[in-house]
């Protein structure tokens, strides 16, 4: 069952970003300042939105652990952010490309750059700490607790565009006051966003997966020491 | 624990007067403190590596650009503040890692006072020893750079205060985290930097006004707000989460 859930998400999320592909480089046309590179923007926004989106859920993740002391939630917790990671990576790489040719550089430090970077160095983090704890439920505390944490920091990497001076664009979404997007441009990141929700639940179903496995591996392996 | 005669373990807190449970919470918090202070005071240990290792920063930072030149005064805050980071790891390392010997974290942790006492006493030692090292750098970093850095004190002090107990209070919780872990020296500055990068910023940017005899403008005010909503936020929640994190 969970194998067709996982194989069935993974078709829709495909036929989707076809779909996308096919909408973005034949229908849409250039952006009227950037030109072509403008369509970084279907996978920049939408990565990043998942990745935060997974941050959270995480959190949530950890702090369901921290009430109710099951392992399994910590496996969850652990697998989404790991995919966050990977988005949040996309993020930073998409955007770095787009900077390369409309800003003349790969990196600056602008604000909300430093405080992306940031938060990717918190998650480089968590997956240290993760390392160095052998022990299953000290390991899924500590977590969840750093979780707690660096979603908290997230709230003022999300805020930092408004409170600082930045050379970011500004927001371009309809959701959010000042969009300038057109509507008929702006829909493939929506749809390309519901694809790689669908993507990281695929993954994320894949990763907890393994990790219920490699908890019962290591069960079993401390059986056979005990014997 | 080190100084197990400061600690008032026969006194329970009393939860039918609020006012003296209360007080009695505060009170305990300040035993552990000031347990650590005694402790750290006849060993030294801590704020002796600590002073060093800021004296040898500020060394380094000479040979990184000229120490002579006017752009000195420009990054002074900059400066100071990774000194005071940097020197702030060994500090925190030692803060929970003392404890180890002798299983005194678990003597700690199974006396009758709350893990959030046993926090904020831990932060409040960490906060002075902090503080005083900061105190003795700023002259040694007035006198090597040629740096005035008098002019403003008053409020410089005040960015040193909310500065050093947001970099302490983060820096005690994961103390605690990471205090029984492999590589423990190499976690904890990995874990804590990029969570306090809010406070350097804040610290950065206003020491480097203050130190150069500028008005802190309108704009700058934020960095005041985001230094005091910094605190107040992590204060609240290492104390609502250490009790998960030293006992479980």
């Amino acid at each position: 069952m969970r194998t067709k859930v996982i194989l069935a998400l993974c078709l829709i999320a495909g036929a989707i970003l076809a779909w996308n592909l096919h909408t973005m480089f034949l229908s849409v046309p250039d952006e009227a300042n950037q030109g072509a590179i403008f369509r970084i923007i279907y996978f920049h926004v939408p990565a990043a939105i998942t990745s935060f989106a997974g941050f959270y859920v995480a959190m949530f993740c950890g702090l369901g652990y921290l009430a109710n002391r099951n392992l399994r939630l910590d496996s969850v917790a652990a697998a989404i952010n790991e995919v966050s990671l990977a988005f949040a990576s996309i993020t930073l790489v998409t955007g770095s490309i787009w900077g390369r040719i409309i800003w003349g550089i790969w990196w600056t430090w602008d604000p909300r750059l430093t405080s992306y970077f940031i938060c990717l160095l918190m998650y480089f983090g968590y997956f240290m700490l993760r390392r160095g704890i052998d022990e299953p439920h000290q390991r899924a505390r500590m977590s969840a607790v750093l979780s707690i944490f660096a979603c908290v920091d997230i709230v003022i990497v999300w805020k930092s565009i408004e409170w600082f001076r930045t050379q970011h664009p500004g927001p371009v979404l309809s959701i959010r006051n000042g969009g300038g997007m057109a509507p008929g441009m702006e829909a493939p990141i929506w749809w390309n966003l519901v694809a790689l929700l669908m993507l990281s639940t695929a993954l994320i179903l894949i990763r907890t997966r393994q990790q219920t496995m490699q908890h019962e591996v290591e069960t079993l392996r401390r059986y056979a020491h005990a014997y | 624990m080190t100084q197990a005669g400061s600690i008032e373990i026969t006194e329970k807190p009393r939860a039918a007067a609020a006012p003296r449970a209360r007080a009695g919470f505060l009170r305990q918090a300040f035993a552990v403190a000031a347990k650590d202070l005694r402790s750290e005071m006849r060993s030294k240990e801590s704020v002796n590596a600590s002073l060093s290792f800021a004296l040898v920063i500020l060394l380094l930072f000479s040979l990184a650009f000229d120490p002579g030149s006017d752009q000195v005064r420009e990054i002074a805050g900059g400066l100071l503040w990774l000194v005071f980071a940097f020197a702030s790891a060994l500090i925190l390392n030692r803060s929970f890692a003392r404890e180890l010997v002798n299983d005194c974290l678990d003597m700690l942790i199974s006396s009758p006072i709350s893990a959030a006492q046993l926090f904020l006493g831990k932060a409040m030692a960490n906060f002075v020893l902090l503080i005083v090292i900061e105190c003795l750098c700023l002259p040694v970093f007035g006198i090597f750079y040629n740096v005035t850095w008098a002019r403003r004190f008053g409020l410089l002090f005040l960015v040193l205060v909310l500065g050093t107990w947001g970099l302490t209070v983060i820096g005690t919780l994961f103390s605690a985290m990471t205090v029984n872990l492999r590589l423990r020296e190499l976690m904890l500055p990995t874990l804590v930097y990029p969570l306090i990068v809010p406070v350097l910023m804040g610290t950065i940017q206003l020491s480097m006004l203050l130190i150069n005899g500028e008005p802190i403008g309108q704009d700058n005010q934020l960095w005041f707000r985001l230094l005091v909503a910094f605190d107040v936020i992590f204060t609240i929640l290492s104390v609502a989460v250490v009790e998960t994190v030293l006992v479980g």
